[in-house]
């Protein structure tokens, strides 16, 4: 019990590393799925292809082997090309390694979100705001954007919730979150159940709030929509 | 004063030529209705009118503005788009599927435009609202959103909302088609009371009783081209046409 009071305080320091990282890396994939849902939607094939290779290619590998990927071979990267530049090579920093690697990520899915999202919106209530004069710009963020997420708040709080739990992974990259903290106690104290239980217990804590949260936006953004009953 | 007039329309889908040269002219307070079978172009001919549709022959113009156009390179015909979102304000549509703003209350879909469009001030607005929600019967249900009401009185909204706009023409695609029989009658005293204040309407329908009774104009399409039109009691009555005579034979009166 002892153990558990002296990392305790270290251990939440480390989950506001996580709910830093989660938070950082979900503006980031809600930014990058929003340009792909724009590009998959586009009529220019040149702006399709990419984004479908985008989503393609990031869903079909484990978040794990991206996050190595990107951070040992961006460090081989950067020493090659301090290397032919004669410049001291710099380290990549893991927090900044780690929110963009599941920003990144994540927008591959956000984007498959808001693309689903925008085609829900039915033809008939932009051709009404195109036929009372409004402007392109005016269509899309009083009309589209609206409708849109409504279409999209189930798909983003699930995202979220699995991008919450996915953090977790940046430990393997030597950033001090919670998990790796956890990690470390428990291989110190020979109690690595006790500290990986505090640990769930800590991710349960914010997935189940950010539930909540989700669950208000929806109702929040559902005006107008028949609830079923039962 | 002439609101519309529509010179020569043509349009086509790919080879399908649905518009042969369809011209229309509407003078303050005229009722036009546009009937035709399913297929004969009359919905076109009106979406063509706001763009909502590119022709691809044809002018227009509106309270004597021509729409300035020019060929896209594929054969259609673009417009300005600031001289067209300008236009638009004075030609408000009706939809066959009513197309309220799915997200906004009866109110604020009837001050959207108003506002960011002709850039009155909310109070403006509202009086405009209130205004053209009463005459069609549904202030008392201006904080619903649309999914709440019933077909008829989401189709009354839309007309308040175009009413909202003060355009010069009123242009209605199919109004009652997509409602239950028993809801078409609210709809159509709500467009002959419209009519008897002398507001201009291009009206495409089914409603052959509409049509005989409310306009002073009919055109009959068949094909993409006006095979008959004049005043109703001549058109409906005593069609010269075949294609009309069989058309109406098969219309329920």
């Amino acid at each position: 019990m002892n153990e558990l009071v002296e990392y305790f305080p270290a251990i939440l320091q480390g989950s506001l590393v996580t709910v830093k990282v989660a938070l950082l890396s979900v503006l980031l994939a809600i930014l990058l799925g929003l340009a792909g849902a724009a590009s998959r939607l586009s009529a220019s094939r040149w702006l399709r292809f990419p984004a479908v290779a985008y989503t393609t290619l990031i869903r079909g590998m484990p978040d794990l082997v991206l996050m190595l990927l990107v951070f040992y071979g961006g460090q081989v990267v950067v020493n090659n090309i301090a290397d032919r530049y004669a410049v001291e090579p710099f380290d990549l920093d893991p927090f900044v390694a780690g929110v963009s690697t599941i920003g990144f990520i994540f927008g591959a899915y956000f984007t498959e979100t808001f693309r689903g999202a925008f085609m829900a919106v039915p033809a008939g209530q932009m051709e009404a705001g195109r036929a009372y004069g409004m402007n392109r710009w005016q269509v899309f963020h009083r009309i589209l954007f609206p409708q849109m997420l409504r279409h999209a708040l189930p798909g983003i709080g699930n995202n979220w919730q699995v991008l919450l739990k996915s953090t977790a992974i940046v430990s393997m990259i030597g950033l001090t979150d919670m998990t790796l903290l956890a990690d470390q106690a428990g291989r110190t104290t020979h109690q690595p159940f006790i500290f990986y239980s505090v640990v769930a217990g800590i991710y349960l804590l914010f997935t189940a709030a950010s539930g909540w949260g989700i669950n208000r936006l929806e109702r929040r953004y559902s005006v107008g929509v028949r609830h079923a009953r039962l | 004063m002439i609101q519309l007039e529509v010179q020569d329309l043509h349009k086509c889908y790919g080879k399908h030529e649905v518009l042969k040269g369809v011209s229309l002219r509407a003078e303050s307070g005229d009722v036009i209705s546009l009937i035709g079978s399913s297929g004969s172009g009359k919905s076109t001919f009106l979406r063509c009118i706001n763009f909502l549709e590119h022709p691809n022959a044809g002018r227009i113009f509106v309270q004597g503005e021509e729409l300035r156009l020019r060929p896209d390179g594929h054969g259609a015909l673009l417009p300005e788009p600031k001289q067209l979102q300008h236009v638009r304000t004075s030609l408000a549509m009706v939809f066959q599927h009513f197309n309220l703003w799915a997200h906004m209350t009866v109110l604020q879909n009837v001050i959207e435009a108003p506002m960011s469009v002709l850039k009155l001030s909310r109070a403006e607005a509202m009086e405009r609202a209130q205004k053209h929600l009463d005459r069609v019967g549904i202030w008392a249900q201006k904080d619903s959103y649309p999914a709440h009401l019933s077909g008829g009185q989401q189709q009354r909204v839309a007309i308040a909302r175009a009413l909202a706009m003060e355009p010069a023409v009123l242009l209605f695609d199919e109004p009652t088609s997509a409602l239950d029989p028993e809801l078409v009658g609210e709809v159509l005293k709500v467009m002959r009371q419209l009519a008897d204040e002398g507001r201009t309407m291009v009206v495409v329908t089914h409603e052959m009783g509409f049509a005989r009774e409310v306009a002073n104009h009919v055109i009959f399409l068949h094909k993409g081209l006006i095979e008959e039109q004049g005043i109703p009691r001549d058109v409906l009555l005593k069609p010269t046409s075949e294609r009309l005579q069989q058309f109406l034979s098969g219309q329920l009166k």
